[in-house]
């Protein structure tokens, strides 16, 4: 196990890059804890994949280095690496038997029997796979078999680190939730630093403790999922993250205070930055339809069970607001009144005010 | 009432005539003749299974089915092993791909009696290239028109150079189907070359591997035109094969009779071995 660090990685699938369009990653640097559990969180294309075969040695970096426990990897092959990594859809040697598949990376370095039965054992109790050890591989579902998948990387106990690249892509809705908590519970047990690429922020959210948010080959974002919620450094960590996403209202800025639709709107703290595209974020859970505030017609609500979003127009600006109770008519008269403390300033998309109080 | 069904009938109708007209009515006619005899003048006789037991006894038939085996089973020795190895050696992207799959596609696409026409000249020993070069500049002894060493060799040559491809295009085909993260997921499990080729590369491509070997099992068991044009089964009866003894006897002696149980035979041993070869490497598909 290893504390593994990220030096100021670039990555260009292009021969020479020249501007930083050509760059799939544009410096990332990363510090991961010893036995941590994250996400790397972000749409698809944003190099999450690219950062992750990085780190097991899969693709070579341009530029920068990879450091386990401050030891430089970046010449070692994934196989001296140590580390396991589980992919999209499941990888399971189809002539092998279940047990064959878990002993296949223990057998690959040299382990007597003895040890590797044992270990093969003890990782098919917990993944519950003990049933099939003698079946052949070929013939389970896919969720057994992304088991599998796991399980040769969970098997060698002397991993630095378990990557799974968005493992659940191809699993059943159910039985998702399932290996998801099979997960964080292997987790737990063994206290293995795993990295969880994922473009589902549930899946983020749930696995990890710390989840990192990427866009467009840049970090936006590190922290807690309710760091992440509650105060987004970045518009589009706001709007990714939420169902709905957060609102992003521009606003205009004057002697240090924000008007939106020509309203003043009060914000968490004071304004540090009040330079170029200024807007303002509120979460859809913090808009209240009020009595007073900025006054708006509903266009749309819809019932999600035991909340009801909202959509209104103020102006031509939309706004969404997640309500209880009685869901108005399409075409009220509503006011928008917005809570003070969770109301953000974004300048060219970072956070502009200081941390509030509320 | 149901009888909108009934008019499924019309549909495979011109199938049914199509196949009847080029599988069934022929068969059947060799079936007919397989069991008589006819001296001419449209006189046929009731004759058994005469035919059959005389050409199963026949060392004649023993002969030329023995060439025949050793014939398939050594191109199938050569053909399928080095095809998987040509398939493993191309690349999987880039400019060369098109390119090594039109030089692969090349041979398959010339005409058999080419084929056989071609390495003919190819090897004459007074004006071949290749023939020329083994007996006027390296000093080998080789004329197949003589020697059948020298024949079989030809042939089978000839038959790897003109049939191989067939067996890299399959092979390639299943190469290239196989998802990245396979590769990269024996490369973390610390899988040596040997492994990834044992445990994801063979087994992928088990069923093109199939239907290739089955392919070349049927095509070069029941081949003709090429040994034919190449050296007509020569010298003496060395290089004639099944297909060509089977027309010596039905067109050179005219012995309807004889060929055709001759045929049935051949024909059952065919299907016979394809059809266990087939259902051995499916058994556990399910």
């Amino acid at each position: 196990m290893a504390r593994i660090t990220l030096d100021r990685l670039r990555h260009s699938y292009l021969p020479d890059p020249s501007s930083s369009e050509d760059y799939a990653l544009k410096e990332i640097d990363l510090e991961w804890d010893d036995g941590g559990a994250y996400a790397l969180l972000g749409p698809s294309g944003c190099g999450k994949s690219t950062l992750l075969n990085i780190i097991s040695g899969l693709l070579h970096p341009s530029e920068g280095r990879v450091l386990f426990d401050g030891a430089d990897v970046n010449s070692l092959p994934p196989d001296r690496r140590n580390i396991a990594q589980v992919f999209q859809f499941p990888v399971i040697y189809d002539t092998m038997t279940v047990y064959d598949n878990l002993a296949f990376p223990l057998r690959n370095r040299g382990m007597d029997s003895g040890q590797v039965d044992a270990r093969v054992r003890e990782i098919a109790r917990m993944l519950e796979l003990e049933a099939w050890l003698s079946t052949r591989a070929s013939n389970l579902m896919p969720d057994s078999k992304q088991k599998i998948s796991m399980g040769r990387g969970l098997v060698r106990d002397d991993v630095n680190v378990i990557m799974f690249d968005e493992p659940l892509t191809v699993i059943d809705p159910e039985l998702k939730w399932k290996l998801r908590s099979k997960l964080k519970e292997l987790h737990q047990k063994i206290a293995v630093t795993m990295i969880y690429v994922t473009h589902d922020q549930t899946e983020a959210l749930t696995f990890a403790d710390q989840v990192v948010v990427m866009q467009e080959g840049r970090i936006v974002q590190i922290g807690t999922p309710v760091e992440l919620f509650e105060r987004p450094r970045h518009t589009f960590v706001g709007h990714f993250i939420g169902s709905p996403g957060m609102n992003i209202l521009p606003v205009e800025v004057s002697d240090d205070v924000a008007r939106f639709r020509g309203r003043p709107v009060e914000l968490e703290g004071a304004i540090a930055v009040d330079q170029g595209r200024t807007e303002i974020g509120i979460r859809p859970e913090y808009v209240r339809l009020g009595t007073s505030g900025i006054p708006a017609t509903v266009r749309k609500a819809a019932d999600i069970g035991r909340h009801t979003v909202v959509e209104a127009m103020a102006g031509d600006t939309v706004v969404t607001a997640i309500t209880n109770g009685q869901p108005p008519e399409t075409g009220t008269e509503v006011n928008l009144e917005f809570h003070p403390g969770q109301t953000r300033l974004y300048a060219d998309g970072w956070i502009a005010t200081e941390a509030g109080h509320a | 009432m149901r009888t909108e069904n009934q008019r499924g009938w019309l549909f495979v109708l011109p199938v049914l005539v199509l196949v009847a007209f080029n599988a069934l009515v022929p068969l059947m006619t060799v079936v007919n003749y397989s069991v008589q005899e006819t001296f001419g003048n449209n006189q046929f006789f009731w004759a058994g299974l005469r035919w059959f037991e005389e050409i199963l006894r026949s060392e004649r038939f023993h002969a030329s089915l023995g060439r025949q085996l050793l014939f398939t089973v050594t191109i199938l020795i050569i053909e399928v092993p080095l095809g998987v190895a040509i398939a493993l050696a191309m690349p999987r992207q880039g400019l060369w791909v098109p390119v090594c799959l039109v030089l692969m596609a090349l041979p398959l696409l010339i005409p058999w009696n080419v084929v056989g026409a071609m390495w003919n000249i190819f090897t004459l020993p007074d004006i071949g290239l290749l023939g020329y070069a083994l007996n006027n500049t390296l000093g080998i002894d080789y004329n197949m028109t003589q020697s059948p060493v020298a024949a079989w060799i030809t042939v089978i040559v000839m038959d790897v150079w003109h049939w191989t491809s067939l067996v890299v295009l399959l092979a390639y085909a299943g190469l290239i189907s196989i998802p990245e993260a396979y590769y990269q997921a024996a490369k973390i499990d610390g899988a040596s070359n040997w492994s990834v080729f044992r445990y994801i590369q063979l087994p992928k491509m088990k069923r093109v591997l199939t239907i290739a070997i089955l392919l070349r099992f049927m095509d070069s068991f029941n081949i003709y035109t090429e040994p034919f044009v190449l050296t007509g089964g020569g010298p003496g009866n060395s290089t004639t094969l099944l297909s060509i003894d089977l027309v010596k006897v039905a067109l050179g002696q005219f012995d309807l009779g004889p060929a055709a149980a001759m045929s049935l035979i051949y024909f059952a041993i065919t299907l016979a071995v394809s059809w266990l070869f087939y259902t051995l490497m499916t058994r556990d598909d399910q």
